[in-house]
Order: structure tokens, then C-alpha cells, then sequence
């Protein structure tokens, strides 16, 4: 049986992102199906009959949810190149950590700055740059965050990236004032063609995010 | 006295911690021997904020000086380095993602609101437990078929076998019995949930968790001095 990869994906999805970049990593060959998340495709419903979201991999037919738990996957069935988390188990206990930190905090705090007003997204933003920080301060002089290597914790992060133009300009500040070290690394991930060609245009994400804030936001 | 440091594997936890306690029983069930350092969750420990300076919680598993911090990815950190003994995660990557997707599950979606259910009266916890019962259900309907795929959804779960998610079920719902008694309140029904009432049974009889388990008075008493608690802060 042909490996089929089919990916239920939604364009501005930092989730998303991470799966499309494993799976690019991994030079496979995969089927983009765009969802309308107002009319969640029969298909979607049946492969994530518990949280009806996206991503979904499907591959020969059996669905993976949760991108962390697919870029894992991806890792771990396509093993024969560019491995994604590293080898030792307690760097891959490292890796995991970060993956699991930017899931924790980093999501909420990024959803205040852009989905609230005045003191609530005050508290939102310094949230959202003091992790941003902390992630900086982990990624420290090396090129990435597993060291030498791109890997899971970078896969984890970049696609946050094509939203901070949408958080500046909401929340009205600079990002690469804040973390300059992390946008010098962000800057580098784009250079691989899997983040390129799995990342969307930050301006498309603004725009989508802009009408998305007047569902939170009245103006 | 010359310390050994070859394979020295010590346990920052809480006795009274289920995530503390997953993680002795992932160590019992690959026979690794380990010291145990009970940390007073009020006034943390230095060497505690040191291990883990990120969310300054138990459990931290430190081996060999170093520390790795989170409960699931603690296990995943023991299976990986112990290869001997049981697997706690299965070695096909498909049944890995869904022990994984399950673990994960639980933990996000029941723990909090089953804690919920312990810390609260009134119409919040009828709310809470509305929701333990939903979540049980969604793990009866599509849950136990994934986990327990080779034996169709039925499930067994024997020492050799424990898993990751067996472990994380474990130390949410294995007291059930005590639960219901200081509530007052059904929270499995074997008619509604058949399903789970035989998976945290079956948990329950291995020999790992009869070793681990603290005397049932001793659960009833920490289970009714952490309500009374939580109470009269509200």
C-alpha cells in the first residue's frame, strides 16, 4: 500500500505550520486539504470526533490529532532523515519540555494581545514578552534550540512568527526590541525551504486576524 | 563512604502528589531504584527551584545530577533510558500517538475538572461533575478502543503491560471508591461507563499499584482534609 498522507490544515494556523514543516522536513509527499472551519468538512468530523480540529493527519487512512503529537509521528515513522527531536533521551526530554511550555503559555498569552483591550491585553502583552524571553534566554547563543540542529522546539515556535506583525500592531509595541536574539533566529529558520514553503504571508495572517478581532473587539 | 553516581536516580516529589506518584510507579514498573525526597510544596527548596526554575513544581525525576521536569515526559524520559523491563509506551508509532493523545487527554481535559468535583459544593460541583461524566464518556465511546486496539477495545492491563496512559488514568481515578465516599457522589457508574469501570479496575489488581497505594483510611483522610480545606478558602 502507497503511503497517503492527506493533512487537514487551516492556512493562518500556527499548528498547522508545525505538521506542513515535519512533513517537508521529511520529504513527503502529502495532500493539503484546506478546512472552513464554520463548515467542517464530514471527513474532519470523522478523523477528530472529539475535538473536530485542525490539524488532522491522515495517514493510510488512520488520523493523528494534536501537531505535537503528529510532528512526533512524522518523527518517528519517516526515521531515515533529518530527525526532528534528537537522539539522547535527555535532550529529547529537553525538547519536549520547551514544545510542551510554548503549548502551555505561550498560546494564551498570544491570544490576549490580539482578541482583548486596554488592561486585560496590557497583562496579555507582558505575559506574552516575558515568555518570549524566556524562550530567548533558552536559546541562548546557539543556532537553534536543540544546538546545532533544527529541530522539534524550532518546529514548535516558528509559526507563532507569521502572527507577531498581527500583535504588534494590535497591541501596539516592537517584538524585535523585546527578543532581538529570537528574531535573528527566526530570521535563520526561514532560510529552510520546509519553513518557507510551510509558513504563510504574514500580511494574509494581519488581515485575518484583524477581522478575527471584531468578533472579540468591537470597535 | 564513596557515593555511587553510576545510575543515580533520585525523586523530588510529594507523597500526596498524584504526578509525584506516576512516576514512582513508572520507576517501580522498570524496577529502577530510586531515593525519594518528599519537598514541602508551601516553602519550596532551593535545590527545587533550582531543577526545575521554569514552573518550580514536583515531581523532578534527577539522574545522574540531571534534572528533567514534567510527568509525562518524565515516563517518556525513563522508557527511553531503561530499555530493559516493561515498555511504557508501545513501540509502534501509530499506538503511540493514540497513548499519547489519550495521556493527554486525561490530563487536560479530566484532572482539573475531577479536582473540580473534590474542591467544590453546590451547583459548581454539579457542573464539574456533569463534566467528569461527559469526559468518561467520550473515553468509554472513543477512547478504550484506541488504547486497548490489540485486545478490541477490552481492557487489560497486568504489570507487564502498564502504560503511559494506564499510569496517568491511575493516579486521577484509582481512588474512585474514596472519592465517592467523602462526596457522597457517584462518579463511575459501572451501567453508564462500563468500559472505564473495568480499565480502572483491572489498574487497580496489579501488583504495582496494590504496592504503591497508601491504606484506604489514610486516601479518605487526605481526600477530606484537602475539601475542607479548599472550601473554607472559597
Amino acid at each position: 500500500m502507497a503511503n497517503e498522507v492527506i493533512l487537514l490544515d487551516f492556512w493562518p494556523s500556527m499548528f498547522g505550520m508545525r505538521t506542513r514543516i515535519a512533513l517537508r522536513e521529511k520529504g513527503v509527499e502529502f495532500e493539503y486539504r484546506e478546512e472552513d472551519l464554520r463548515n467542517k468538512s464530514p471527513l474532519l468530523l470523522q478523523m477528530n470526533p472529539i475535538h473536530k480540529k485542525i490539524p488532522v493527519l491522515i495517514h493510510n487512512g488512520k488520523p493523528v490529532n494534536e501537531s505535537i503529537i503528529q510532528v512526533q509521528y512524522i518523527d518517528e515513522v519517516w526515521s531515515h532523515k533529518n530527525p526532528i527531536l534528537p537522539s539522547d533521551p535527555y535532550q529529547r526530554a529537553q525538547a519536549r519540555f520547551w514544545a510542551d511550555f510554548i503549548d502551555k503559555k505561550l498560546y494564551d498569552a498570544q491570544r490576549k494581545v490580539w482578541a482583548t483591550k486596554g488592561e486585560e491585553q496590557e497583562a496579555g502583552k507582558k505575559d506574552f514578552i516575558e515568555i518570549l524571553k524566556t524562550l530567548e534566554s533558552e536559546l541562548g547563543d546557539k543556532p537553534y534550540f536543540g544546538g546545532d540542529d533544527f529541530g522539534y522546539v524550532d518546529i514548535a515556535l516558528i509559526g507563532f512568527y507569521t502572527w507577531f506583525p498581527a500583535y504588534e500592531k494590535f497591541a501596539n509595541f516592537s517584538i524585535e526590541s523585546e527578543v532581538p536574539k529570537l528574531i535573528a533566529w527566526v530570521k535563520k529558520c526561514l532560510q529552510r525551504e520546509s519553513v518557507a514553503k510551510s509558513l504563510p504571508d504574514p500580511e494574509k495572517v494581519t488581515e485575518f486576524v484583524s477581522e478575527l478581532r471584531k468578533k472579540f473587539v468591537p470597535e | 563512604m564513596d557515593e555511587e553516581i553510576e545510575n543515580k536516580v533520585i525523586l523530588h516529589g510529594s507523597y500526596a502528589s498524584p504526578y509525584s506518584k506516576r512516576i514512582e510507579l513508572a520507576l517501580k514498573l522498570k524496577s529502577i531504584p530510586y531515593q525519594f525526597v518528599q519537598e514541602d510544596l508551601q516553602s519550596k527548596s532551593q535545590t527545587l527551584l533550582r531543577y526545575n526554575p521554569v514552573h518550580k513544581k514536583i515531581p523532578v525525576l534527577v539522574h545522574n545530577g540531571k534534572p528533567i521536569s514534567e510527568s509525562l515526559f518524565i515516563i517518556e524520559y525513563i522508557d527511553e533510558t531503561w530499555r530493559n523491563g516493561p515498555h511504557l509506551l508501545p513501540e509502534d508509532p501509530y499506538r503511540r500517538s493514540k497513548v499519547r493523545f489519550w495521556a493527554n487527554y486525561i490530563q487536560l481535559h479530566l484532572y482539573d475538572v475531577v479536582i473540580k468535583v473534590v474542591k467544590s459544593e453546590g451547583e459548581e460541583q454539579e457542573r464539574a461533575l456533569t463534566e467528569v461524566k461527559e469526559k468518561l464518556r467520550v473515553i468509554e465511546k472513543e477512547g478504550l478502543k484506541e488504547i486497548f486496539s490489540d485486545t478490541d477495545g477490552e481492557p487489560t492491563v497486568t504489570n507487564e503491560t502498564m502504560s503511559l496512559v494506564d499510569i496517568v488514568m491511575c493516579t486521577l481515578l484509582s481512588p474512585y471508591k474514596a472519592h465517592e465516599e467523602v462526596l457522597g457522589l457517584k462518579i463511575i457508574d459501572p451501567e453508564i461507563v462500563p468500559g472505564v469501570y473495568g480499565w480502572i479496575n483491572a489498574i487497580n489488581e496489579t501488583r504495582v499499584v496494590k504496592d504503591l497505594s497508601l491504606p484506604y483510611e489514610q486516601v479518605l483522610e487526605i481526600l477530606r482534609v484537602f475539601r475542607q480545606m479548599s472550601l473554607s478558602r472559597s
